[in-house]
């Protein structure tokens, strides 16, 4: 099977430096990468017109972010990708953790059927973006994406950004009313800003390479703790398409990063994993990890998403699947403020959302980290007697960590939700659930298919969904989808309304059915004066 | 009736990475007499707090097995 053909993306001198027609852009993104390139898409499916600034001209080198969430897959379903992604990617959900040369116990992720996505599948970062960017070309008249443009000013305006910009043909300036910075751990525009980036920093280096090899490993990620081809070491292995794998070596504290990458050094390290097989390098890094965050992401006019925004370890997979959720939180909140339909208030509920999921996926991911870079002897003698007691005993594999897998954070109590009533179903902050619906005409689809993108009135069973202005509404029962195997009463309830936002989280629900009851519940979760509300409808 | 103790069901309720994390924030700075030391101090405390001799008795007898 081919590998990945890296071809670069045309640059065009931008209408600023060609005499072309410019104007003030409502929104500028800095960073081609998936985040990015995923609010730019989100932005344009909501009718905003956004200009992408990348200073490179190709798509990531290496398959760096391999490990795509179920929610990422939703979100990116929602972008119009996720079924390619699905369609490419390597489909896992069984996980095996390793210690020495046995299994010390095996994970299953998703163990219940009726869900349109998978847990996780493993696609490289560089398809991904390559899909995003295709994707953004069903966009001509909202979507301006230029390649070798590279930010190398920011000034903070009363009522937006000027972005400084350099190209080939020389630099311009690109007023916008809202900047959103995505250029990633190494942030242009956090340094332009001077902007703390505070956190941890782990001593341990690790390799990661990708690895050619047509020898068939199963789908399933297999972590070791000291293996014998790694002693005193972890390791991880992960499949994906086109017969590339992806190990990752922890190699220690005193290992020379530039040594490490040499394929003298490299290739033994891959024998003593993979035996006889064949095998070529596709790619080879070496790294340290942090955990870091800004102390909040809205700067005004300037907006963090993504590793520029916070940056985790790998063990997990909560560095791209944390962006792409920043961007499912952030770009209905933008446009509705662009649209007039919400205040600028509102966006303080992507600071107070996605900092709560930064640091949960910041704890999680330095736990595993401390987990598997003793710190001390006593780090360590307690790692081992976790690992040792998980062969006989079920309580020690909950504390084993090898990375505790991403899964979508809850925004339960936060401004935004209505909470309660008590009742069976999905809580006020979750995401919707997913489940099989067959529509009248008889299709099948998922519920989720019929979410999103607007604040939806999901009615299950024999309840009334009263028209409100701003809501659209979708039935599940006699009016509406079938609920062919019953699972979207098993995971949502019956009789029972939900106010479903545009991320397809829930910020309400409720069990008696009252117009002023739901009003409020929405204007709760724009942010708007209920009076307001009243005023618009 | 013997009701045989039960020493692997997980009974922290999804928390495990909670207590471990405290566990290990004790020890931080820690020299070894200090860290064993407080190893006991935790231990005695649990014992007392399982509230069940034999059940204590049978986890040693785990722990000591290699």
């Amino acid at each position: 099977m081919a590998r990945f053909a890296y071809a670069p993306f045309p640059y065009r001198t931008p209408p600023e430096l060609s005499g072309g027609r410019t104007g003030p852009a409502p929104m500028a993104i800095v960073g081609a990468g998936p985040v990015g390139l995923a609010a730019a898409i989100d932005l344009a499916l909501h009718g905003v017109k956004v200009v992408i600034l990348d200073d490179n001209d190709t798509v990531s080198t290496g398959s760096r972010a391999i490990c795509w969430s179920k929610r990422s897959l939703e979100i990116f379903d929602r972008l119009g990708i996720g079924e390619r992604m699905v369609a490419k990617g390597v489909t896992w959900q069984v996980g095996r953790l390793f210690h020495r040369d046995r299994e010390i116990y095996a994970f299953d992720l998703l163990p219940e059927q009726g869900h349109k996505m998978p847990a996780f599948i493993n696609l490289q970062q560089y398809y991904v973006e390559h899909y995003l960017v295709e994707r953004c070309a069903d966009f001509p008249d909202l979507i301006d994406l230029r390649w070798k443009n590279k930010l190398i000013g920011v000034a903070r305006r009363k009522d937006g950004v000027v972005a400084s910009v350099e190209t080939p043909d020389g630099t311009y300036d690109l007023a916008a009313d809202w900047l959103i910075a995505c250029d990633g751990a190494r942030s242009r525009t956090r340094e332009l800003l001077g902007l703390d980036f505070a956190g941890q920093v782990f001593e341990d280096r690790f390799l990661i390479a990708d690895v050619e090899m047509t020898a068939e490993f199963p789908s399933e990620r297999w972590f070791w703790f000291d293996p014998p081809f790694h002693q005193g070491q972890s390791a991880l292995l992960h499949k994906q398409p086109d017969h590339i794998y992806r190990i990752d070596l922890q190699l220690g504290r005193d290992a020379d990063p530039e040594e490490e990458k040499k394929p003298e050094l490299v290739i033994p390290r891959i024998q003593a994993i993979v035996g006889d097989r064949e095998f070529s390098l596709d790619w080879v890094s070496v790294y340290t990890f942090q955990c870091r965050r800004l102390d909040r992401f809205v700067h005004d006019r300037v907006i963090f998403a993504g590793d520029a925004a916070h940056v985790v370890s790998p063990f997990g997979a909560r560095g791209g699947n944390g962006g792409i959720q920043d961007v499912d939180n952030l770009a209905w909140k933008l446009a509705m403020v662009i649209h007039g339909n919400a205040d600028a208030a509102l966006l303080a509920s992507y600071d107070e959302e996605r900092i709560r999921a930064a640091d949960e996926n910041i704890r999680h991911s330095a736990r595993a980290t401390n987990f598997m870079t003793p710190k001390s002897d006593m780090e360590r003698i307690f790692r081992n007697a976790a690992i040792e007691l998980a062969a006989d005993h079920g309580f020690a594999r909950r504390m084993v960590n090898s990375g505790r897998l991403s899964l979508p954070c809850s925004l339960a109590g936060l401004s935004l939700q209505t909470d309660g009533p008590d009742c069976a179903g999905a809580a006020p902050g979750l995401v919707c659930p997913d489940a099989p619906v067959t529509g009248a005409d008889g299709r099948n689809s998922y519920l989720l298919d019929h979410l999103g993108g607007s604040f939806t009135l999901l009615a299950i069973g024999d309840i009334e969904a009263p028209s409100i202005p701003g809501l659209d509404i979708v039935r599940v029962g006699k009016r509406g989808f079938a609920d062919p195997e019953g699972l979207v009463a098993a995971r949502l309830g019956r009789d029972v309304l939900y106010l479903v936002r545009p991320d397809q989280h829930i910020a309400a629900r409720f069990v008696a059915s009252t117009p002023e009851g739901i009003a409020a519940a929405f204007a709760r979760a724009i942010r708007m004066n209920p009076k307001r509300t009243e005023a618009a409808a | 009736m013997m009701v045989p103790i039960d020493l692997s069901t997980d009974r922290l309720g999804g928390r495990s990475d909670d207590v471990y994390a405290a566990l290990l924030h004790a020890h931080e700075g820690l020299d070894p007499d200090a860290s064993a030391a407080l190893n006991a101090r935790l231990i005695l405390i649990l014992t007392n707090l399982a509230g069940d001799p034999d059940a204590v008795i049978a986890a040693i007898a785990a722990a000591a097995k290699r």
